[in-house]
């Protein structure tokens, strides 16, 4: 089985530098493009190869890249951003690959700004990665003395600056929009869309924002081709995809594998299965942010398609698995209290619904749920959904509390009757 | 007022971005970095330099969860409450610490040594639970593990 992503990622030694990274085949794919792939024939393969953006949306990247103004009239400078603002609770995908290859995202960066003929590009890193900061730091500054970076790379009259910005806190700033915000120091509240950023991004100026895990699968692509990648994969969306589990699983951890396993594989094979005492009662399949999935899920595939028919999202692809000795509502609260904590307070449903919904739950898991109150937090999944907010967050909170309510209805019903938390 | 080495770190940032509003961020971090919080000097002194209100610079400073307009000790203590380590008992974490530290969450130790403060997933779920002492990770962390972690930090 290939794992293009990580087959040079070793967990128990520091990351390739450039030397290693380039005898693994490093910058390649670099050097291919550079000696004469047009910007619109790199757009073109990557579109080919159906690789859909790994940050949780599963838009078409090339389709994404195409939308950007290209030629002689087009506006400079453009950008092109690395979102590492890794924040989703229960995702630590993108850590994986900051850590065990740095090089591998900024080949994959360099390409794609090559895609779009971006000026300038930036990481957006979050603050807690520290590692991943110094490490980045240096690979920079060791792809800028090798050429890499800078003016007219390998000759091909392209030039690229790259800079490494690092956040300070806000799950806002995962949000595209959001975060060019904040990349122009400011509060990461979202704008408005259109326009969207590929026409006025930062600065007012085209701008890509891609995932990290994303961008990683670049330099493969243009190594090996478009139905090299599509091969890779079980489903009709295209490559690997790096997989997570954590929870009361008995080997929590990230695997990179074939789009399309089953979460049954990825839970009973990699995961280990559930630590002993414990059964599996649901899965938020990718984040915080996705409606829960339960035991009749397990043998669906895991590809954007395949989770979205079974009424949840595939989002970041790292599973937070909830026992059987977990308080559903619990759960659910500790969730709401994030999104409620990290809601940005630009629009008045997200703002002010949250926090209310988040209320609501505390007082049940404190015995003072009333019978109104399931009508309530349903009213809730209806007024933060989707269309009534400025962006995904609110809507997002609204997933997984609207898939308890219906899994496990049951248990909010036993907080209320019996006035306490029956896992107490 | 800021000092020379704080004005020379920011303008390095101004020279990055198109105006100088634009390194507000950047600015309160190297300030922070350089006082511990920031003040309400600070926030002054930092419009000052870039040319724009007190107000936009605090608009900004309150948004962002680390940047602290308020003193805090002289370590920080992260503790990631997200679902991953709700799952695997961050709670007792947050208990035990309370209980030696002898602080709520958000307050600072009488001996200003430790800032206890709760965060947002630190993305190593699958070594959960997990805190962060200043830009040290721990992971895995069980209650009878924190005296050996908290004696590193004086």
């Amino acid at each position: 089985m290939e794992r293009p992503l990580t087959s040079n990622i070793y967990p128990d030694r520091p990351p390739l530098n450039l030397k290693e990274y380039e005898q693994a085949g490093g910058y390649a794919a670099l050097r291919k493009v550079c000696s004469g792939m047009s910007p619109a024939a790199l757009q073109k393969l990557v579109q080919d190869s159906n690789l859909k953006g790994r940050g949780g949306a599963g838009f078409n990247t090339g389709i994404k890249w195409s939308l950007v103004p290209m030629g002689d009239e087009a506006p400079h400078p453009k950008y092109l951003i690395a979102n590492a603002d890794e924040m989703e609770p229960g995702t630590f995908k993108d850590r994986v690959l900051l850590e065990g290859n740095p090089h591998q995202l900024i080949e994959g960066m360099i390409l794609a700004a090559y895609a779009i003929q971006a000026d300038t590009a930036y990481v957006f890193l979050r603050w807690a990665y520290h590692e991943a900061a110094a490490l980045l730091r240096k690979s920079i500054q060791e792809a800028y003395d090798a050429g890499y970076l800078g003016q007219d790379i390998l000759g091909s009259g392209f030039h690229l600056d790259m800079h490494l910005h690092t956040g300070v806190g806000r799950y806002m700033c995962g949000e595209e929009t959001a975060l060019l915000n904040a990349l122009e120091g400011k509060r990461a509240t979202p704008r408005a869309k259109p326009p969207f950023p590929q026409i006025s991004g930062l600065f007012g100026k085209p701008t890509i924002v891609n995932n990290v895990e994303t961008l990683c699968c670049i330099p493969h692509i243009v190594n090996n081709g478009a139905d090299w990648f599509k091969g890779l994969s079980y489903s009709e969306d295209g490559g690997t995809k790096l997989y997570g589990v954590s929870g009361k699983v008995k080997k929590p951890g990230a695997w990179e594998l074939p789009m399309g396993i089953t979460m049954r594989e990825l839970i009973e094979e990699h995961a280990g299965g559930m630590k002993s005492g414990f059964q599996l009662r649901g899965v938020l399949p990718g984040g915080a942010s996705t409606d829960f999935l339960t035991v009749q899920h397990l043998d669906i595939k895991l590809d954007y398609k395949s989770v979205a028919a079974a009424g949840s999202r595939l989002g970041t692809g790292t599973m937070i698995v909830m026992d059987d000795g977990t308080c559903p509502v619990g759960f659910v609260h500790n969730l709401q209290h994030f999104f409620a904590q990290e809601s940005c307070g630009w629009c008045t449903p997200c703002r002010e619904g949250l926090p209310w919904v988040e209320k609501i739950l505390l007082a049940m898991e404190k015995g003072e749920g009333r019978k109104e109150d399931l009508e309530l937090l349903q009213m809730h999944t209806q007024l933060l959904g989707p269309g009534n907010t400025f962006c995904a967050l609110a809507p997002g909170a609204m997933e997984p509390l609207q898939s308890a309510l219906k899994y496990f209805r049951d248990d909010f019903e036993k907080h209320i009757d019996h006035k306490k938390c029956p896992y107490d | 007022m800021l000092t020379a080495i704080e004005k020379k770190a920011i303008d390095h940032e101004i020279e990055l971005v198109p105006y100088k509003k634009a390194s507000v961020i950047e600015a309160l971090k190297i300030v922070q970095q350089h006082r511990g919080w920031i003040s309400d000097e600070s926030i002054e002194a930092i419009a000052d330099y870039l040319e724009i209100s007190p107000a936009e610079v605090d608009s900004v400073a309150t948004f962002y969860n680390l940047i602290f307009r308020k003193p805090v000790g002289r370590h920080i203590i992260l503790l990631c409450d997200s679902i991953s380590c709700y799952v695997m008992g961050y709670r007792l974490l947050h208990k035990a610490l309370e209980e030696k530290l002898h602080i709520r969450m958000g307050q600072t130790s009488e001996d200003n040594r430790f800032t206890l403060l709760p965060n947002v997933c630190l993305g190593c779920c699958d070594h959960a639970p997990a805190l962060m002492i200043d830009k040290d990770l721990y992971r895995d962390v069980e209650p009878a593990l924190l005296d050996d972690i908290l004696k590193k930090y004086t």
